[in-house]
């Protein structure tokens, strides 16, 4: 009996190994997990174009797979597995939350390249790689300050994190510089994504007198609404135009496409090595949207602003920054805060007349 | 338009869909089955709705066609629950999936497209009248049909032999059956028309509330409209008070937040579920007698031959 059950087992494997790894032996096979559907508009869709643009790079030098919903937990797990037991050698894992499943495989797994977005935990065969979205919320600011005629923005917010949080940092210092009196409405959402939830925030801030919504959530519906009310808002990932034609000022969009190309190339030349990537303007990892719907003294601004952070002339956490408590925080990067400081901010800057929840 | 008004009017609209739901629910129930894949039904009809009001520009056939993919999968639901006499519970979570997983299937095509939102009344005269008008005469017809559908409900399970007939079901099934009352034909009526109901529950976000769609847009709408139909104690009139008290905590604590009263957004957050338990409870100290459930709900009927 036993030798009959190992004897289809083995039969059974051969055929499922023929039936992933037979057209490429040759090809270097790269894996994708993604939180969201593909067709989300925003965080994971982001990913998919930067996917596409490998297929379109790489021809058929690579194989490329995607597993989307893929839910943040055990199942991820299960999922990073299933693609390396397909013949992936380069695996994107595009969600924090799959940070420890793609350790844990990763150290199971020495032969395989894992790259993991948006996490802090790193092994010899695991990269991390992020954005400096900050750096494009510095640029909304200073556009949404010159655009709002009532001096107050709306701020549809998802989670206290620090990834929120110096968001909404960085968009008051850039709109203090144009208007020193700016005042923000936040909303926390409690949600990434509620589309139904999110326009009810975004209804709520203009009935209070917001003219300006910015948003950390995922869907469109705010910039729906700010379209229907003749308000104006930024797109969250992706380029919202198309939901928000005269509503939309810009958006920051998230492009991996770079970081993906030249990953997959030091895969191909046997000179991959796990690093740390926290890439900005300056390396396109951030790119904003076509500036619209504003005058072009903004635009202009808005430009030259983006320009200077891109040089490295201009840093958004530029010392001092003065938190709300008035008292000035430490300034370890010399000119400005360091990396670790912005990672992990936790606190408002002055001029927020709101409290940080949980403080 | 003052501040009141927008609140009343974004609380109005954030309700309506929980209202619809939890009515076709509550009927459902009130016919003794559980049908726990209201989420399912709605995102489905979600889907459906959009795709028909995309393709063919009129929001009423993209209402018909949420109404139509609702009550199609709702048959699958009694096809095995009463058919086949599977477990409800179990059947009913299925069907969450199953819907969710089907929605993304049927949406993928129109994922980033948008369609104008369902038109406002106009009513010369009427809506232009300070202060109520707008919202007595001007919102989307989904609005005032919500509630036309709760006290049509109302008429029909207490006014009517029919109703009657139907909480009979719910109540005692083996009496029903003995009586000569078709028992599983009642229940799958009832089955089909909770489905309609979360179908249009469903078709009203990308119709009127948010006008596009995009996979998971329910966001567990679902289960509060489950919730509801418990927090009404299967009445109709106590659902309309449910469903617009929790509309409104939803809508308040946004506006609380933007006012910065300095609550902490997460309790506020909480709050309607909150709301919800609190109201459990008072309602269940005050009743007298046995639970206010139906007898039969849950229970799988097998008529003898």
């Amino acid at each position: 009996m036993r030798k009959i059950l190992i004897a289809t087992m083995a039969v059974v494997l051969t055929a499922g190994a023929s039936l992933f790894g037979a057209s490429a032996a040759d090809k270097l096979k790269v894996g994708f997990i993604y939180l969201g559907p593909v067709g989300d508009f925003g965080w994971t869709y982001q990913h998919e174009l930067a996917r596409q643009a490998l297929v379109k790079e790489f021809g058929d030098k690579i194989e490329t797979t995607y597993l989307e919903n893929v839910s943040e937990g055990p199942d991820a797990e299960r999922s990073i597995e299933q693609l390396v037991r397909a013949g992936n050698k380069l695996i994107f894992t595009t969600s924090f939350g799959y940070m420890d499943p793609t350790l844990k495989v990763a150290k199971k797994y020495p032969n395989v390249h894992f790259e993991h977005a948006t996490g802090f935990k790193r092994d010899k065969n695991m990269s991390i790689y992020n954005g400096r979205f900050y750096e494009g919320r510095y640029i909304q600011g200073v556009i949404a300050g010159k655009m709002s005629k009532a001096g107050v923005l709306g701020y549809i917010a998802s989670f206290p994190i620090p990834e929120v949080v110096m968001g909404i940092n960085a968009t008051i210092l850039g709109a203090q510089t144009v208007n020193p009196n700016i005042k923000v409405k936040i909303i926390w959402a409690n949600t990434w994504f509620d589309p139904g939830k999110e326009a009810d925030a975004a209804k709520a801030l203009l009935d209070q007198g917001a003219d300006v919504i910015m948003q950390h959530t995922d869907s469109p519906a705010a910039m729906q609404v700010a379209e229907q009310r003749g308000a104006h808002a930024f797109g969250q990932d992706s380029d919202m135009a198309k939901f928000g034609p005269k509503a939309q000022l810009t958006a920051i969009t998230n492009n991996w496409a770079p970081y993906y190309n030249q990953r997959v190339q030091a895969v191909l030349d046997k000179t991959w090595t796990s690093g740390d990537v926290w890439g900005g303007l300056d390396s396109k990892m951030v790119v904003m949207a076509p500036y619209t719907n504003m005058p072009d003294d903004v635009k202009k601004l808005a430009m030259e602003t983006e320009a200077a952070i891109t040089s490295g002339k201009m840093h958004p956490f530029k010392c001092p920054i003065v938190a709300q408590d008035a008292s000035t925080v430490e300034c370890k990067g010399g000119t400005h805060l360091d990396d670790g400081q912005i990672l992990g901010m936790a606190f408002y800057v002055k001029g927020i007349d709101d409290k940080l929840p949980g403080k | 338009m003052g501040l009141l008004e927008a609140i009343i009017l974004a609380v109005l609209a954030a309700s309506t869909p929980l209202l619809i739901a939890a009515t076709g629910e509550l009927v459902t129930e009130r016919a003794g089955v559980l049908n726990l894949g209201v989420e399912g039904m709605m995102i489905v009809g979600a889907a459906c709705g959009f795709g028909g009001a995309w393709l063919t520009g009129s929001t009423i056939i993209g209402a018909l066609c949420g109404m139509a993919a609702g009550t199609l999968l709702s048959l699958v639901f009694a096809m095995m629950t009463l058919g086949l006499a599977v477990n409800q519970v179990a059947t009913g979570l299925a069907l969450t999936i199953l819907g969710i997983g089907l929605s993304g299937l049927i949406g993928a095509g129109f994922v980033g497209e948008k369609i104008t939102t369902a038109p406002h009344l106009y009513i010369p005269g009427l809506t232009d009248i300070p202060l109520v008008g707008r919202i007595l005469f001007g919102e989307d017809a989904f609005i005032y049909l919500s509630l036309a559908l709760v006290i049509s409900v109302w008429l029909f399970l207490y006014r009517t032999r029919a109703g009657l007939v139907l909480r009979a079901c719910g109540d005692n099934h083996v009496s029903a059956h003995a009586l000569g009352y078709p028992v599983l034909r009642i229940r799958m009526f009832a089955v089909m028309f909770g489905g309609a109901c979360a179908g249009l529950a469903g078709a009203y976000l990308p119709l009127a509330y948010t006008p596009f769609f995009i996979p998971g847009m329910t966001a567990g709408r679902g289960w509060i409209a489950l919730a509801l139909v418990v927090f009404s104690s299967w009445r109709p009139g106590r659902l309309v008070v449910g469903a617009y008290l929790f509309g409104a905590v939803t809508i308040l604590q946004l506006h609380a937040q933007g006012a910065g009263l300095g609550i902490p957004s997460q309790f506020m957050s909480a709050l309607p579920y909150l709301a919800t338990v609190i109201v459990l409870v008072l309602i269940s100290r005050a009743r007298t007698g046995g639970s206010t459930a139906p007898a039969a709900l849950g229970t799988v009927f097998v008529p003898d031959r």
